[in-house]
């Protein structure tokens, strides 16, 4: 809680101690008070519980009539599940029902021509033997590695850094933070020229330090740094500051005992600050999971918008292979094959990273 | 202290990483394409933004449609926006400080919603899209992601922390309605959560693009379609993509100058909480 905030409590405080006659108003006068809070606790809750109390005195008369009474008490247990109502409903139709039904088409061959009925795992067992399934895969894994391990290296010390005490931190912070409102497609453009193998600034500067032009979508390890490097660098800051946030939350004392003991900057930094922002860690893996599992504007845009990820796929995700089989092909019921294989692959890393985290656990205790 | 130079200049190599992207899109939009590939590099803007501006709204790209993708991204984006910050702060509210049966299993439900990612579901949801005879339709890109797990989560986190329990048994003893209490006690104090969220919620929609890619055609495209389209069918028009992509990424730029210590504080209070 900072002093400002305590500052606009006190003085909103001493706003509201004339207490209005009617109920209605009341209410509103109490809304006008958080709100000049800013809804940030504790400053005013001394406040706020002197304001429940003549409430209280106030309330007698109101609630008499039976019918009053079951109009209230429906309202009472009613109205919680008519707040959570339209989430459920939107959900249910245009989220779950689609993964649901996803499941279903999977086990048909349905195409343009329409659904030819129930081929059972027909869809996964062509998958499974598709030399293309597997290149994407190998593809999409290989890109995580490259797009996450020094994304969140780099995060780690860039937040170690902006934890110090540092002039223009404001600046620093929204500096690092400036890729994320970039979209992914600005993202592809921008990088898609600087790779460019005959006008790209990055062959240009390696052309001054003698390095032959290289064509970077030609070759697989090549596609995958210029990928994996959009992916770096739009996510980096973002993470940086989630980090920056659980370092800021361990108490101070814990680094100056371990001062008064002895440990230099680095010590403190592997032996306090990793373990104990490691739920921050744990956190900033499943995202980048997620979205790693998921890529698919940045290779296609790298690609000048070729679903097949280059002339010999070498850069084509899962993610691009069910688009290319869904909506170039046409082929739904093989399409879906590949979503569930995409949320399977999702869940299969997910569980494998937090084993990894819990294993780290084991080790720094 | 003695180390004090060098983590400026970690920094300062970060910061100039981090904008140089943003600053050559810059620079090249308000060039000309034959300076492109020059070595060294033009590292100063030129004079022909609005000559490009001119070409992008004109004839020569009007197979991007790019002011209708403006357009189009500019109305989802709000819609989907307002819908997803109110129906979250209901429910955020709802999951956070009323007393119902369910509620815990609920709750889980929602969490365990948010796991799941929404995009593999794209091909029946185009399946769905077909039958409601919305392809190429501009409610296609709004109506399926008028809720979010990820906003009812938030709002309920935010709730949690922001409405105290005294305050709402007041309004009840003062016999406020449910929906009365969300509206003049409960929003209020929401408000600075719910202005994170729809930060974040306009960014996603207006930066989505797997889904628009699917479900519409090129000539009534979203903002980020079009700049595929640009990407694609003018590839070879450095200054054009560039311009395209800068106008695309304003309406960002302008929520990220005016809001940008709010969208620091939201992403450092969210993960400090979850």
């Amino acid at each position: 809680m900072s002093a400002p905030g305590q500052a606009t409590g006190e003085q909103s405080g001493a706003h509201t101690q004339p207490v209005p006659d009617s109920p209605g108003t009341r209410s509103v006068g109490a809304a006008s008070r958080l709100d000049a809070v800013g809804g940030e606790g504790q400053g005013g809750r001394g406040r706020l519980r002197a304001a429940a109390g003549t409430g209280t005195v106030g309330s007698g008369g109101g609630l008499s009539a039976g019918r009053r009474g079951l109009w209230s008490r429906l309202d009472l247990y009613g109205s919680p599940y008519l707040f959570i109502a339209p989430f459920f409903v939107l959900f249910t139709a245009f989220g779950l029902f689609p993964l649901v039904y996803t499941a279903w088409v999977s086990l048909r061959a349905w195409d343009l021509t329409g659904d030819a009925g129930f081929v059972g795992l027909d869809n996964y067992s062509r998958l499974l033997a598709d030399p293309d399934f597997w290149n994407a895969l190998v593809n999409t894994l290989g890109l995580f590695v490259l797009a996450t391990v020094p994304q969140l290296l780099l995060a780690l010390i860039v937040a170690a850094l902006l934890n110090r005490p540092i002039r223009a931190l404001l600046l620093f912070r929204l500096g690092v933070l400036a890729p994320i409102v970039t979209s992914v497609a600005a993202v592809a453009i921008v990088f898609g020229q600087l790779y460019g193998r005959d006008t790209g600034l990055v062959n240009g500067i390696l052309g001054l330090i003698g390095i032959d032009p290289i064509d970077w979508q030609a070759s697989r390890t090549s596609s995958w740094i210029a990928v994996a490097s959009m992916v770096n660098w739009r996510w980096t800051g973002y993470n940086a500051l989630i980090y920056l946030a659980a370092i800021q939350a361990i108490p101070r004392d814990l680094y100056e005992a371990a001062q008064i003991d002895g440990a230099g900057a680095i010590r403190q930094f592997r032996s306090i600050t990793v373990p104990l922002i490691r739920p921050a860690l744990i956190f900033t893996v499943v995202m980048s999971t997620i979205g790693g599992m998921q890529l698919f504007t940045e290779p296609l845009l790298f690609g000048q918008g070729d679903v097949s990820g280059g002339s010999l796929r070498q850069f084509q995700t899962i993610a691009m292979y069910m688009f290319e089989q869904s909506f170039q092909n046409f082929d739904y019921g093989y399409g879906s094959a590949i979503a569930w294989m995409i949320f399977l692959l999702t869940v299969i890393v997910g569980v494998a990273n937090a084993l990894i985290g819990r294993r780290l656990r084991g080790g720094t205790q | 202290m003695r180390r004090q130079p060098l983590v400026y200049l970690t920094l300062l190599v970060s910061l100039i990483l981090s904008v140089f992207p943003l600053y050559w899109l810059f620079v090249v939009a308000t060039r000309s394409n034959d300076v492109i590939g020059d070595m060294p590099p033009p590292l100063l803007p030129g004079g022909n933004l609005g000559e490009n501006i001119q070409r992008l709204f004109g004839p020569e790209a009007e197979e991007a449609h790019f002011a209708r993708g403006m357009l189009n991204s500019a109305i989802a984006s709000i819609a989907v926006t307002v819908s997803v910050v109110f129906f979250s702060s209901l429910a955020g509210f709802a999951f956070a400080k009323l007393r119902f049966r369910g509620r815990s299993a609920l709750l889980l439900a929602v969490l365990a919603t948010m796991m799941v990612p929404v995009q593999m579901g794209i091909v029946p949801l185009y399946m769905v899209m077909v039958k409601l005879g919305w392809q190429n339709q501009l409610q296609a890109v709004i109506v399926p992601f008028l809720v979010s797990a990820f906003g009812v989560f938030l709002m309920r986190q935010y709730a949690e922390r922001a409405v105290p329990d005294e305050l709402i048994e007041a309004a009840r003893l003062d016999g406020c309605t449910t929906f009365g209490l969300f509206l003049r006690v409960v929003s209020p104090a929401l408000r600075p959560g719910a202005a994170v969220l729809g930060l974040f919620t306009f960014m996603g929609t207006w930066n989505e693009f797997l889904w628009p890619l699917a479900v519409l055609d090129a000539d009534n495209p979203t903002v980020q379609f079009s700049l595929s389209q640009l990407a694609t069918q003018y590839y070879t028009d450095y200054t054009l993509m560039f311009t395209g992509t800068l106008i695309a990424i304003v309406p960002l730029l302008l929520v990220f100058v005016l809001f940008g210590r709010q969208l620091i504080s939201g992403i450092m209070d969210g993960a400090v909480r979850s």
